[in-house]
């Protein structure tokens, strides 16, 4: 489904429905403003900011989690949190996805010893894309958001290809 | 995955007396000031751990009456990951990584912290040129943190454009940075007996470049945020901590130099290359929102000025000195503090002679002023909250350690 094709004049998509879903979702994944520690000025700011500027990719900040598609967990997660990252994923609408962000997103990095760090933040909520690093550059953080498109682009096939079976 | 959830959701993770998010502490309070006798019920109302203004995971819970705060109670603790023990299992050189994560955005200075209390008690001269480099990279550092305070307050009001410019001016700070260390924010450049690296090749012409144009940058800064009529409106007399209080609240840095306190550490207990160094100390008269925004501009054009006169006169020689390979102090007890980007960042260090702190003690500086916040926000409106809160500039990776 390549939409530039169709910009001609006069002219029209045949398109199913999911699919146009998809692609609009695909192309305005809207994260959640809620940096925890460390990373959240490498992936939340730097990342809004002009050098980067994700928004050219249609990655935006929303301040509300039940107007984000998106959460980047951008920070150690610890035992008194954990409950709060919960229940701010739980209030996501659907379809919803997870970018762990760091070291301490994705397995407590350098504060794993300590008992009151949670291991992962995949040990509370379904993770989809990880971004080693500590913390990760701005590009990184890109280049999930690239990852994680495509992962929404495959989902839609997968489906649509389910149906025609 | 439900039962993984539930192990980490699941047990003693509500210990006694603290708050469920969800639910409101006891006690609300009815405000005998009605109108006509009647009484109307206090609120309370929940702001963060996720909220876009308190600047990372501070938690306020705030009653209200109408508009107006009458009471705030401040929760800490949802950063804290164990910065200071996790310090007693790390070898000296590698505390700096600790360091670098407690204070995120100034990670320079809580390391020089560090560096400066394990000096004390090891047997070692520093050479001049580490002290020159220390110095400069710290500088570096509290105007790229400065930077993120001043874009982040500006969006606390609603503006957006200055948080654009503080991020492209933040960026070619962090090539600096990055020149100079090798990463952009975790630096683990200073360590105990010097610096890690010399400044690499090119690098003088680098600042110079940036330095040419920060000045005048600076002044359309100031024009844009603090020359907005709004902004001016938004902020002037609120959240005022006048001297007296400044002081019983332990604040240092920014915040207590905006109540007219002249207590910078790098001139009250020199460190570094400071001695040296020409530079003045900006104060404030009120103590309100205003006059530590106007302080911490002026701090960055005394930044500014450091770095032009570091670079000039950056002495040859070695940069570290010679420090074995595991670093082992005699045994005993220091406090070396140094003047970051919030306040006065400090260790107390206990050694026993092994390879690893017995103990180490962090003073964050925004603890204190997390504290003050309890006592300045009653009375203002609830609008104001946030302004306060960004005006005292709190980070909380170092004031939940
Ligand atoms: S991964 Fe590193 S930078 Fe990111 S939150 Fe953890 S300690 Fe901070």
């Amino acid at each position: 489904m390549a939409i530039d094709k169709f910009t001609g004049e006069n002219s029209i998509a045949f398109i199913r429905s999911e699919q146009l879903f998809d692609f609009a979702r695909r192309n305005s994944l809207w994260y959640i403003a809620f940096g925890i520690a460390c990373c959240a000025i490498e992936g939340l700011m730097s990342a809004s900011g002009p050098r980067f500027d994700f928004d050219r990719m249609g990655v935006f900040f929303r301040n509300s989690p039940r107007q984000a598609d998106v959460m980047i967990v951008a920070g150690t997660v610890n035992h008194k949190m954990a409950l709060t990252v919960k229940r701010l994923y739980d209030q996501m609408p659907e379809p919803k996805w997870v970018v762990a962000m760091g070291a301490c997103a994705c397995t407590g990095g350098p504060f794993r010893e300590y008992p009151n760090v949670v291991l992962g933040v995949d040990t509370i909520i379904p993770v989809d894309v990880y971004i080693p690093g500590c913390p990760p550059r701005p590009e990184s953080v890109q280049y999930a958001f690239i990852e994680l498109q495509k992962k929404i682009a495959r989902r839609t096939e997968e489906r649509l290809a389910a149906r025609n079976r | 995955m439900t039962d993984r959830c539930e192990e980490t959701l699941g047990v003693g993770l509500l210990c006694e007396g603290q708050h469920d998010p969800g639910v409101p502490p006891a006690g609300l309070r009815r405000s005998p000031s009605g109108v006509d006798g009647l009484t109307t019920e206090h609120l309370i109302i929940n702001m963060g751990p996720q909220h876009p203004s308190t600047h990372g995971v501070l938690r306020l819970i705030i009653e209200v009456d109408g508009e107006e705060i009458v009471a705030v109670e401040v929760s800490v603790g949802y950063l804290h990951r164990g910065i200071e023990k996790l310090a007693e299992h790390r070898r000296y050189d590698a505390v700096g990584t600790l360091m670098d994560r407690g204070d995120y955005v100034s990670g320079m200075m809580g390391e020089l912290a560090f560096a400066l209390a394990a000096e004390q008690l090891m047997d070692v001269e520093v050479p001049r040129k580490a002290h020159w480099l220390r110095s400069l990279a710290s500088e570096l550092n509290r105007l790229a943190s400065h930077l993120v305070w001043y874009g982040t307050f500006g969006l606390d009001t609603g503006a957006m454009g200055q948080f654009l410019y503080a991020m492209r001016e933040r960026e070619a700070l962090l090539d600096i940075l990055e020149a100079l260390s090798g990463q952009r924010m975790m630096f683990n450049y200073i360590r105990p007996g010097g610096v890690v690296a010399d400044m690499p090749l090119g690098l003088t012409e680098q600042i110079r470049t940036f330095l040419s144009t920060f000045d005048t940058y600076l002044d359309e800064y100031h024009q844009l945020l603090g020359g907005n009529e709004i902004f001016q409106m938004r902020v002037k007399g609120i959240g005022t901590i006048d001297r007296q209080m400044a002081l019983a609240f332990g604040l240092t840095g920014a915040n207590l130099r905006a109540a007219g306190v002249d207590f910078d550490v790098r001139r009250a207990r020199p460190y570094a290359a400071y001695p040296e160094l020409d530079f003045e100390v900006p104060l404030g008269t009120t103590g309100d929102a205003w006059d530590r925004y106007i302080v911490r501009m002026g701090e960055m054009r005394q930044s500014a000025r450091m770095i032009a006169q570091l670079i000039d006169g950056m002495p040859e020689g070695a940069f570290t000195a010679k420090v074995p390979r595991i670093i082992r102090p005699n045994a005993g007890e220091a406090y070396a503090s140094v003047e970051s980007s919030r306040g006065e960042t400090g260790i107390h260090l206990f050694a026993d002679g092994t390879e690893h702190p017995y103990r180490m003690h962090y003073r964050g500086p925004s603890l204190f002023a997390a504290q003050a916040l309890e006592e300045i926000l009653p009375g203002h409106l609830i609008a104001d909250a946030v302004m306060i809160v960004g005006s005292t500039d709190i980070m909380l990776g170092e004031l939940d350690r």
